[in-house]
């Protein structure tokens, strides 16, 4: 069962349940009762995306669509991608990107929805010895939209990913990343920020592989919900037999800002190799009264100080954004987040 | 001026300021010491608008204004400004990025235009160059990782950024060794003025060596039950608060 079944053949039965274990605070199937039809073609406009004015070039698709993108050996690119979601209907994409040896690309998407469709898109990376890949995901979707996205890296040795998924949530959304490492001289950063308010739902999930000697790999997620939106995050990173000396760190934090919001977390380690430093950090908190007086003793108003200390938060994770651009879009696209909701 | 009339406030439904009564004059500075529990930093923290304080009864009012009806922000910018005994850490905001949005708030509220960039680093430099701060540790995360010296010169460096009309400074000697203690106490006789009120609490009278009050009151009990010169501060050193004791 997959969403990507249940989409080519409009059956909800085939969506992911509860019963799956993995899905248990993403339930699908019990929250769409019919599907929606397939989404048509798309001719209107489309505005300037967030990342406008810093890739070489934009990769856009709406309402669906396939891409394959190679970076030659030794190249260096900043492109866009851009998946857009139009109207109420269902659709997938699938991109698959492709870096030759030590070819390096700064990879800028978005994904944005309008109404309450219904969405799969797949991303396959594969990256060569001595590549290069840092991906920054702004996902803005429509409270009313399912999003799905599940992206599955492959690593080659002396490769480096470092990916920052940041988003605000959708009616359900689940964003996941697998990543298979070689260990060696391979590098991952797997980072994530939500923002979420209202009746948002967001969860990402996160599985890393080490297979192989000397992987290292930093995690950090750290999010933000308020009202009744409910925040999902699954870490799991497993060491297999062999995969001796990786050093894995996993955190999660998160801030809940309301008595209604809700954090289901997981994190897992799972290892079956010797001499390794595996290690997880997982915490939940309510917003610092002490802190939040001091703020408003200096003239602060209450709503300003609360943004400023659930930015200050969040900034540990967007700070990480190597990308210079993209990491301002980022900071700004949290400040304008924080003060809607606040 | 600050005038606090017959003052109650209780903490979690327990009185604990019962009918205080005080006026600190613009231009003078009045300490406040007394024993452990007297009501010291509760007074502090009412006058400033604290979640969980309670006033029940009194009035308490800066220059003719009424406090007791704001929220702590908008006492701010009327001018109130609180030396914490334990300055807190904002993790990941840079301490100018912190002094600057406290102050341009309270511009705004005030009615005034923002302070310019260029207009508030020159202020912040020379501020931190009186009170020998290092400009570097302004850019960092205000107080995380700051020694209890480098928070107590924070706070008076917020003070002389922010140009409160009334100023608490709450057990500010406390956790200072004897250089730190002066340069704190040079940055708060710097702001000695004549529009500005100071309340000093603290219970001891080392500090009071290196901030000279015009007055001097005995809170105990949840009152002040004594009144008097500085040569007031030197008598409690000598014979304690054991006077003022109140029955349980």
């Amino acid at each position: 069962m997959s969403l990507l079944s249940a989409i080519r053949t409009g059956d909800v039965t085939e969506l992911p349940s509860r019963r799956d274990e993995d899905w248990r605070w993403s339930d699908l199937r019990g929250l769409v009762r019919t599907m929606p039809g397939l989404s048509s073609g798309f001719d209107g406009e489309i505005p300037a995306g967030r990342f406008a004015g810093l890739v070489d070039e934009d990769h856009v698709l709406v309402n669906g669509g396939e891409l394959t993108l190679t970076i030659g050996a030794g190249q260096s690119r900043t492109l866009g991608l851009r998946l857009i979601s139009r109207g109420e209907g269902r659709h997938s994409t699938r991109v698959s990107i492709n870096l030759e040896a030590g070819a390096q690309l700064a990879l800028l998407e978005t994904q944005d929805s309008d109404g309450a469709s219904l969405v799969q898109n797949t991303l396959t990376i594969e990256m060569a010895v001595g590549a290069k890949l840092e991906r920054v995901l702004l996902v803005d979707d429509h409270a009313m939209a399912i999003n799905v996205g599940q992206t599955t890296v492959s690593l080659a040795p002396g490769a480096d990913y470092g990916q920052s998924v940041l988003t605000s949530g959708a009616r359900r959304q689940r964003l996941e990343t697998h990543v298979s490492h070689p260990g060696g001289e391979a590098q991952l950063r797997l980072d994530g920020a939500y923002l979420l308010a209202g009746k948002a739902h967001s969860d990402q999930t996160t599985v890393v592989t080490h297979t192989g000697l000397d992987g290292a790999t930093r995690q950090l997620t750290k999010g933000v919900a308020r009202d009744q939106a409910r925040a999902v995050f699954q870490g799991r990173i497993v060491v297999t037999e062999g995969a001796d000396r990786t050093d894995a760190r996993m955190a999660h934090h998160a801030l809940l800002l309301s008595d209604q919001a809700e954090l289901d977390s997981k994190p897992e380690l799972e290892i079956y190799a010797d001499d390794v430093a595996c290690a997880h950090g997982n915490t939940v908190g309510a917003m610092d009264e002490d802190a939040l007086f001091y703020a408003c003793q200096r003239g602060i108003p209450e709503s300003l100080a609360r943004a400023m200390l659930a930015e200050a938060f969040i900034g540990e994770v967007l700070d990480r954004i190597v990308h210079e651009g993209a990491r301002e879009a980022a900071l700004a696209w949290a400040s304008e987040r924080l003060s809607v909701a606040s | 001026m600050l005038k606090i009339d017959n003052l109650q406030a209780e903490v979690g439904g327990k009185p604990i300021i019962k009918g205080l009564s005080l006026e600190v004059p613009s231009g003078e500075v009045h300490a406040i010491m007394g024993p452990n529990g007297a009501g010291k930093s509760t007074l502090s923290y009412v006058l400033t608008g604290r979640q969980g304080y309670e006033v029940t009864g009194g009035s308490a009012s800066l220059n003719g204004e009424d406090l007791l009806s704001l929220d702590p922000a908008e006492r701010a910018a009327k001018g109130v400004f609180l030396s914490f005994q334990y300055p807190l850490e904002i993790p990941g905001v840079p301490a100018l990025t912190f002094i600057r949005t406290a102050l341009n708030a309270q511009r705004k509220a005030r009615g005034e235009g923002e302070i310019s960039a260029p207009d508030f680093l020159k202020r912040a430099r020379s501020v931190a160059g009186s009170l020998k701060i290092d400009f570097d540790m302004l850019k960092r995360a205000l107080n995380v990782g700051f020694s209890g010296g480098e928070k107590k010169r924070m706070e008076i460096f917020q003070m002389a950024m922010l140009e409160p009309s009334l100023l608490i400074l709450d057990e500010t000697d406390s956790g200072l060794d004897i250089d730190a203690l002066k340069i704190v106490s040079e940055g708060v006789n710097a702001l000695r003025s004549p529009d500005r009120s100071m309340l000093v609490i603290t219970h001891y009278q080392r500090l009071l060596d290196h901030i000279r009050p015009d007055r001097v009151h005995v809170l105990a009990g949840g009152r002040i039950v004594e009144s008097g010169g500085p040569e007031l501060a030197l008598e409690l050193e000598r014979v304690g608060y054991d006077k003022y004791a109140v029955p349980a």
